[in-house]
């Protein structure tokens, strides 16, 4: 087989050759889905690790259209690679916001539900996947069926969270929310420990968003030390969208330049830089999406790239145990510019779903040789404690950490067996995981 | 309120520069060959913000449909301002080398249907004495190279074409646009190994919105095609027959 290009995650490791298809209509789909062997849908490439990595890979970009908006229930269908962005650009001026939003708009539609994401609002409002009302589903064998929770509820709660291996996601109906301003009320308030950190976050549950950006970097008595940000909508400002181009990253920087003398001063002048009880009106793309204003932001580690580590841990114990876990990661000297701590509430019923009730963290490691080392100590000890890593942004995991810590994943593998998913959709991720 | 008609609407970069005219609330005539696409993108920029969006499905081939075509637009939009031309194959050279039939059909997709609606649009605007057409060309028109010179004599065509036509039209005001296209990313290069040159139709179509608004002659999309086009221009036949650019 020959290959025509080499693709890798948001993460940029690992990296792997691939036939990079661009199918235009549905029927070319179906045609490459019967004519290769094994294949994996990407979107935009934003999952941080290999989940959409394979040797052929099928790029939906050609299916980004809006199919019908229903202005009046909030009700919209659009094909799977449309973006979150392009959607925000239709939905926002007419009063409607997406009901859970990840970190960044340059995800598809498709991904979005592939991935379960979860955002800033979990606790009170859960997952993507938990406001798609219907889902057509390109199969292994060729055929488009309907899920939803009550049609073929088993293949749905397989494909939400899915990682794409149940088949292609080609349509999708999603419940939006109703907002009266493109503007979010932020709260900043700054903690001093991660005790602190953890009963503010509690504290304020009742607030639509919260996360805390933590300085995981520092030690001893200012261990977890972290500033909250927690965001309402407003109510008035007027609903436009006010987009900008992201300024490009033209080049990958010298990965010296991320360190952890440079990220340990990074994160210290802005925890002391920052008021505390500091309230601002903030357009809705700067509150959700800050990192939206740099494209390619991921060169910033250089070419290696970087892993994204995110695990969730039980609330019973789980102040000490993140402490524990803080205290292994200041000690490994692996800086991290971004640290981020959220509550998660309730888990749902999709099989593959990452979000538990506990609390979260998730932070970037630069791509070195040693470092896999430490994630692999990482993810026992995260296993020990009945925790789980996020398989969107997971490269290294092993597979009897991931069959471990994802009980359901017999269960995922039957269903994917009844729908002629077995061996037919597989990506890197899939295989080290030790799904068929 | 600007009213376009697009002839090869399920073109990624023509579809692409409707996005953009659609969030601006203008009104469509979309034609292409393929029905269930052209559906697909007209209910697409509905929700996007088009006022208005009509559809036709023909094979441009058949030149005999064109002026009919025109008619049904004009009624449907109740008046034209804008026309983007953006039809057309991608010849595969290898074959047309082999077969005069694969040869002619290309210059017939690429040149002779895209003269005769630019002969019917350019007399319809020129009576209304306004409009602006635009056509998507490409910088394989600027010289004739080995590996794809059926598709670049067409192209050719079409750069002589509209250049005489801006001429003749100026003075009824209305404005041709040739647009010369370099490497874009699109289902029609899918089998091309991508490097540096390459663009994706959205980046091309942001800057053919430019080029329309600002109703410019004749722009390279991306710029920098413009000096490339220029060395390679320069080089005399003698050096550039034995060379493979």
């Amino acid at each position: 087989m020959t290959f025509d290009t080499t693709i890798s995650g948001w993460g940029g490791y690992p990296k792997q050759e691939t036939n990079l298809l661009i199918p235009p209509s549905y029927s070319a789909l179906q045609l490459e889905i019967q004519k290769n062997q094994s294949l994996i849908s990407r979107g935009m490439g934003r999952s941080y690790g290999d989940s959409a990595n394979a040797s052929v890979v099928l790029q939906t970009n050609c299916f980004d259209h809006f199919i019908k908006f229903d202005t009046k229930e909030g009700l919209l269908t659009a094909e799977a690679g449309i973006t979150l962005r392009e959607i925000l650009k239709v939905i926002v001026p007419q009063g409607w916001f997406l009901p859970v939003t990840p970190g960044t708009s340059f995800v598809t539609l498709g991904g979005a539900i592939a991935s379960d994401v979860h955002g800033k609002n979990h606790h009170l409002s859960g997952t993507f996947g938990q406001y798609v009302k219907f889902l057509k589903v390109l199969l292994g064998t060729g055929d488009i069926v309907t899920a939803s929770p009550s049609e073929n509820k088993d293949l749905f709660r397989a494909t939400c969270g899915g990682m794409g291996l149940t088949g292609v996601i080609v349509t999708a109906t999603i419940q939006l929310i109703p907002i009266k301003s493109s503007f979010i009320y932020q709260k900043t308030i700054r903690t001093n420990c991660i005790e602190t950190t953890m009963e503010e976050l509690e504290n304020n549950s009742n607030a639509n968003y919260s996360v805390a950006w933590i300085d995981c970097l520092a030690k001893g008595k200012g261990l977890g030390r972290s500033l909250i940000m927690l965001g309402q909508h407003a109510n008035n400002g007027g609903l436009d969208l006010n987009l900008k181009d992201p300024i490009v990253v033209p080049i990958y920087t010298p990965a010296v330049l991320l360190n952890s003398v440079t990220a340990t001063m990074f994160n210290s002048v802005y925890w002391k830089n920052s008021k505390d009880y500091n309230i601002k009106k903030l357009p809705l793309m700067s509150y959700f999406y800050p990192l939206d204003l740099i494209g390619g932001w991921n060169k910033l580690y250089g070419k290696a790239g970087f892993i994204q580590y995110q695990f969730v841990l039980p609330k019973i114990d789980g102040i000490s145990n993140m402490r524990k876990i803080l205290t292994e990661i200041a000690k490994s000297g692996h800086g991290s510019f971004l640290a981020v701590i959220k509550h998660l509430g309730q888990a749902n019923e999709n099989l593959l779903s990452f979000p538990t009730e506990g609390y979260t963290l998730s932070l970037d490691f630069k791509m070195t040789t040693s470092i896999i080392k430490v994630l692999h100590k990482l993810d026992d000890t995260v296993a020990d404690m009945g925790g789980r890593v996020y398989l969107s942004k997971d490269a290294v995991m092993r597979e009897i950490t991931f069959k471990s810590t994802y009980p359901k994943w017999q269960q995922f593998e039957s269903i994917r067996k009844k729908y002629g998913a077995i061996g037919k959709f597989s990506s890197a991720q899939s295989k080290r995981l030790g799904l068929r | 309120m600007k009213k376009i008609l697009i002839i090869g609407a399920t073109s990624s970069i023509a579809e692409q520069c409707a996005r953009i005219w659609a969030e601006r609330g203008y009104s469509f005539y979309l034609v292409a060959r393929n029905e269930e696409r052209v559906k697909t993108i007209a209910a697409d920029l509905r929700i996007r913000g088009a006022t208005q969006v009509a559809i036709h499905c023909a094979d441009l081939n058949d030149l005999e449909l064109h002026d009919s075509i025109l008619n049904k637009a004009n009624s449907a939009l109740n008046g034209l301002d804008l026309a983007l031309i953006a039809h057309g194959i991608l010849s595969n050279q290898k074959k047309c080398e082999q077969s005069v039939k694969e040869t002619l059909d290309g210059i017939k997709t690429n040149a002779l249907s895209t003269i005769s609606l630019l002969t019917l649009i350019s007399n319809r605007f020129e009576s209304q004495r306004s409009g602006l057409i635009a056509v998507l060309s490409s910088v394989a028109g600027d010289r004739g190279r080995a590996s794809n010179y059926v598709y670049g004599s067409a192209k050719a065509m079409i750069n002589a074409f509209t250049s005489g036509l801006r001429q003749r039209l100026c003075k009824s005001n209305v404005d041709v646009v040739t647009i010369k296209l370099g490497f874009v990313d699109s289902p029609m290069t899918t089998s091309f190994k991508k490097g540096l040159l390459w663009v994706k139709p959205y980046t091309a179509a942001k800057k053919i919105i430019v080029a329309v608004d600002a109703r410019k002659s004749e722009v390279y999309v991306p710029a920098f095609w413009f000096v490339i086009m220029i060395l390679i221009k320069a080089v005399p036949s003698a050096v550039f027959k034995k060379r493979v650019f």
